[in-house]
């Protein structure tokens, strides 16, 4: 047993919300944890969004979010109460003897500094070190973080750096005043899945050489299985289980954390491809006004009538500027849509009403697709009038129809966006596309902002949809599970090219190209030691 | 560099559209020129003859060109009602307004910004709610009823300053500076509120964002996280709002020079469009666009250097 560094003792913390036309009342968010860690070791903190994991992790630095406040428990750091600090001795103690990664660290760079400047800010504020020394050990740390030019990448400007090495600068930023507690909240997950590999590897590297103790937050399991010793299970503010990494991963005890590991169990046959496709495209390329490269670069794939074709890429690949020049919102510069046996328009404006109607978009950020003004009765009945004429009785029974085809009860129908979960919100989306009875729904990432179980219940839904309706699905996704777990064809997408196309049994297994190969390989498995296993490969496969 | 080129050529492509619109402004004013200078007895003829002599009776379109081709060689051309060079009865009055300009300038930027900053890291608390309370009663008392109750403390009452701001060459700087007291804290009144509500806004919006936290999870310092992450964010909303200040500050303060007796732009724009003497007004016009339209182009070159994502390109 090591010394313990950490130690939170029945920690309660709450916030004060404003619901419209009510009056404000305290919420409770986390009811009780409790939890130790021990110097030098990485503790998991696991579950969906709303379990309180950030809450808590913040909590460590004494820190809440918006209106969010701790208001019972304690919590020691080295043996002392930070939750009793003032405001001096929580300065000293932020940035300091505990730091944090934030999520974004596109957003949680400030735009206007360098980052060399940001990295060693505390630890020249605080006078551990002159500018000279500190700006050493910011580069040494950007080399054992494996960031490309080192010595010169700081001089450098937010913008000017990529995702995943901004990420690596921010963790570089949290190592640099040598903290005791780095506190990971969701480093990789803005990440696509190649980047995240890398990412994932340099902070489980930098941790082991610093020694540093960490929480790590995410709502990926297989992720925090490479990284962390232990994990705790969270759900609504309260502690599911907390055990060894192995203990969770291969015996979990309860059904909630059954669930979390078994995750992802949804396998479709594919269906066998079909004589007429419904969708065509030939030769597609296209580029955006003013910029001089093509982002798609001679694409053909097609769809058949009820089926799915997956569109799988990075983000940067195209999937979703192939999207648009279906849609006709960015009209191709080379090539053509062929759309139920007839030629689709290139510009949105010269297409008929029933080409708009047949074709329907579901994407990724439910809440910004509608109008948080509009019930969600007039969101799903506004095609219902513009398409068919419907009003009034006749309208609202449609939609009611619908909302019983999206599982979701009648009463949902006088409701507000804002009053509904991430997963209804989606719901609603896809019924609005389906209002438009379309024979094509190009899904757009849909499920990639959602909770892993909740992203389970659209896809079963959307493939209970397609049996039923018979539509077609373009799935765009960068998460090779869902293409699993709903595809029938799929086309791998990198730089604007596809580069491997076909049924999904036969773009699954090998021979790979190296990209489908590099791409399948760095989808995080819940397996201890995975990580170790794929840098071992991509280090075979370049040698 | 190229948004720059284009910020400047859009900036002179404005000012010839304001020189249009001014000068079809004058053409459209009711009144004569020659009506005024004679007087209401003068005959026909003898009108008739001075129209002439001034050359209004050329048609618009030349009278536009010969004016536009003056002004770029630097002639603004001859006051009808007195006959005096324009570029040199103007130069003086510039010159002072630039000076009342500028020293309320000095003061009242600044002095806005740190307002701006110290209400952001005390939101909610009183010195917010004091800062913004002052300022806003300062904005909305009209700037004469300002003059007048700045001139009865502190003339008429404690007698520090003189109530009469004429300043005329010969004069030494400090003296001026003590002439012009009492207009310069009207104006810095006038103008304090307007921008340091604008900064306050600017840093409490860029107060939202995540870099924010970022800083706030270092430890600094609540100053230094305003100071040193949030303003250097919010600079070109700041901008943009004290360079409209500044431009009020030099073409709008006609009441205030009225009632000081300030020998200005305001004063003597005033003068000559009672006297209908359209050259005049057309040349006044024509520097007060150039003022708006090159501090505004300045406002725009200030948000674009303030903006690494403009300067460093990837």
């Amino acid at each position: 047993m090591g010394e313990i560094l950490l130690d939170a003792r029945d920690l309660k913390i709450g916030a004060t919300v404003y619901p419209a036309g009510e009056p404000p009342k305290d919420i409770t968010i986390v009811h009780g944890v409790s939890f130790t860690l021990e110097k030098g070791k990485v503790l998991g903190l696991i579950g969906e969004s709303g379990a309180g994991k950030s809450t808590i992790g913040l909590s460590a630095m004494a820190y809440g979010r918006g209106g969010v406040r701790i208001t019972g428990g304690q919590m020691f750091l080295n043996g002392r109460d930070i939750l009793s600090e003032g405001p001096s001795g929580l300065r000293e103690l932020r940035g300091g003897e505990v730091t944090y990664v934030a999520q974004s660290a596109a957003a949680a760079f400030n735009p206007a500094m360098r980052l060399i400047d940001q990295v060693i800010e505390t630890t020249l504020r605080r006078g551990l070190a002159n500018r000279e020394e500190a700006e050493n050990r910011a580069i040494d740390l950007f080399r054992q973080l494996g960031l490309p030019s080192p010595e010169t990448i700081g001089k450098r400007y937010p913008h000017q750096v990529s995702g995943g090495q901004l990420q690596r600068v921010m963790t570089a930023m949290a190592l640099c005043p040598r903290p005791s507690l780095v506190i990971f909240d969701e480093p990789t997950t803005a990440l696509d899945v190649t980047t995240q590999i890398d990412v994932l590897a340099a902070i489980k590297k930098a941790i082991h050489d610093t020694g540093v103790a960490a929480l790590y937050i995410t709502h990926d399991l297989a992720v925090v299985a490479q990284v962390a010793d232990e994990i705790m299970v969270l759900k609504s503010g309260r502690t599911v289980e907390h055990g060894d990494v192995q203990q969770i991963i291969e015996a979990p005890r309860e059904d909630y954390t059954r669930a979390l590991v078994s995750v992802r169990s949804i396998d479709h046959e594919a269906k066998p491809p079909a004589a007429e496709p419904l969708l065509q495209i030939k030769n597609l390329t296209a580029r955006y006004p003013g910029l001089s490269q093509d982002v798609l670069k001679n694409v053909s794939v097609e769809i058949a009538q009820g089926q799915t074709l997956a569109i799988v890429g990075e983000s940067g690949s195209g999937k979703s500027t192939l999207a648009r020049a279906i849609t006709g919102l960015l009209p191709p510069s080379k090539g053509a849509i062929t759309f139920a046996g007839r030629r689709l328009s290139d510009k949105l404006e010269t297409r008929t009403r029933d080409d708009l109607r047949e074709l329907q978009m579901i994407y990724q950020m439910a809440d910004v697709a509608m109008n948080p003004r509009h019930t969600v009765g007039t969101i799903i009945g506004r095609p219902l009038e513009f398409y068919f004429g419907l009003r009034g009785a006749q309208k609202r029974k449609r939609v009611q129809e619908l909302l019983d085809q999206i599982e979701m009860g009648k009463n949902f129908i006088d409701r507000y966006p804002a009053e509904l979960s991430g997963g209804q919100k989606q719901r609603v989306c896809i019924a609005r596309a389906l209002a438009a009875k379309p024979k094509l729904i190009i899904c757009d990432e849909v499920t990639s902002a959602l909770d892993p179980l909740v992203a389970d219940g659209i896809l079963k839904l959307l493939l209970d949809l397609q049996a039923q309706e018979d539509v077609a699905y373009m799935f765009i996704t960068h998460d090779l599970a869902t293409v699993r777990a709903i595809a029938d064809g799929i086309a791998v997408m990198h730089r604007g090219k596809v580069v491997r196309y076909g049924p999904k049994a036969q773009v699954l297994s090998p021979p790979f190209d190296d990209y489908t190969d590099l791409l399948l390989a760095s989808v995080p498995e819940m397996k201890l030691g995975w990580l170790e296993s794929v840098i071992e490969h991509r280090a075979g496969a370049q040698d | 560099m190229k948004l720059l080129a284009q910020r400047l050529t859009l900036g002179l492509l404005l000012l010839l559209a304001a020189s249009v619109l001014i000068f079809m402004g004058t053409e459209i004013l009711p009144g004569d020129v020659a009506q005024s200078i004679l007087g209401q007895s003068a005959t026909p003829q003898a009108l008739a003859n001075l129209r002439e002599q001034l050359g209004v009776n050329e048609p618009a379109m030349t009278r536009y060109f010969d004016w536009l081709f003056g002004v770029l060689r630097g002639d603004l051309g001859t006051a009808l009602t007195n006959g005096q060079d324009i570029a040199t009865a103007m130069a003086g009055r510039l010159s002072n307004t630039l000076f009342l300009a500028c020293s309320a300038a000095v003061i009242a930027v600044p002095l806005a910004i740190i307002l701006g900053v110290i209400a952001v890291r005390y939101r909610g608390q009183w010195p917010d709610k004091l800062i913004s309370g002052v300022t806003l009663t300062s904005v909305s008392i009209p700037e004469f009823m300002l003059g007048y109750i700045a001139m009865y403390f502190l003339t008429v009452k404690f007698q520090i300053f003189p109530s009469v701001s004429t300043i005329h060459e010969g004069m030494s700087l400090l003296d001026k500076f003590q002439a012009i007291a009492i207009p310069v804290l009207v104006l810095v009144l006038v103008v304090l509120g307007h921008m340091m509500r604008m900064t306050r806004a600017a840093i409490l919006n860029v107060m939202q964002s995540a870099y924010i936290e970022t800083a706030e999870l270092k430890g600094l310092r609540p100053i230094t996280v305003i100071a040193r992450h949030a303003f250097p964010n919010a600079i070109a909303p700041v901008v943009n709002v004290v360079m409209i200040n500044l431009a009020y500050l030099v073409v709008g303060v006609v009441v205030v020079e009225v009632v000081f007796v300030f020998p200005g732009m305001g004063q003597y724009l005033v003068d000559h469009v009672t006297k209908r003497d359209v050259p005049v007004v057309q040349a006044c016009g024509l520097v007060f666009a150039a003022v708006y339209i090159g501090l505004n182009m300045l406002a725009d070159i200030v948000s674009i250097l303030s903006n690494p994502r403009l300067r460093h390109r990837k």
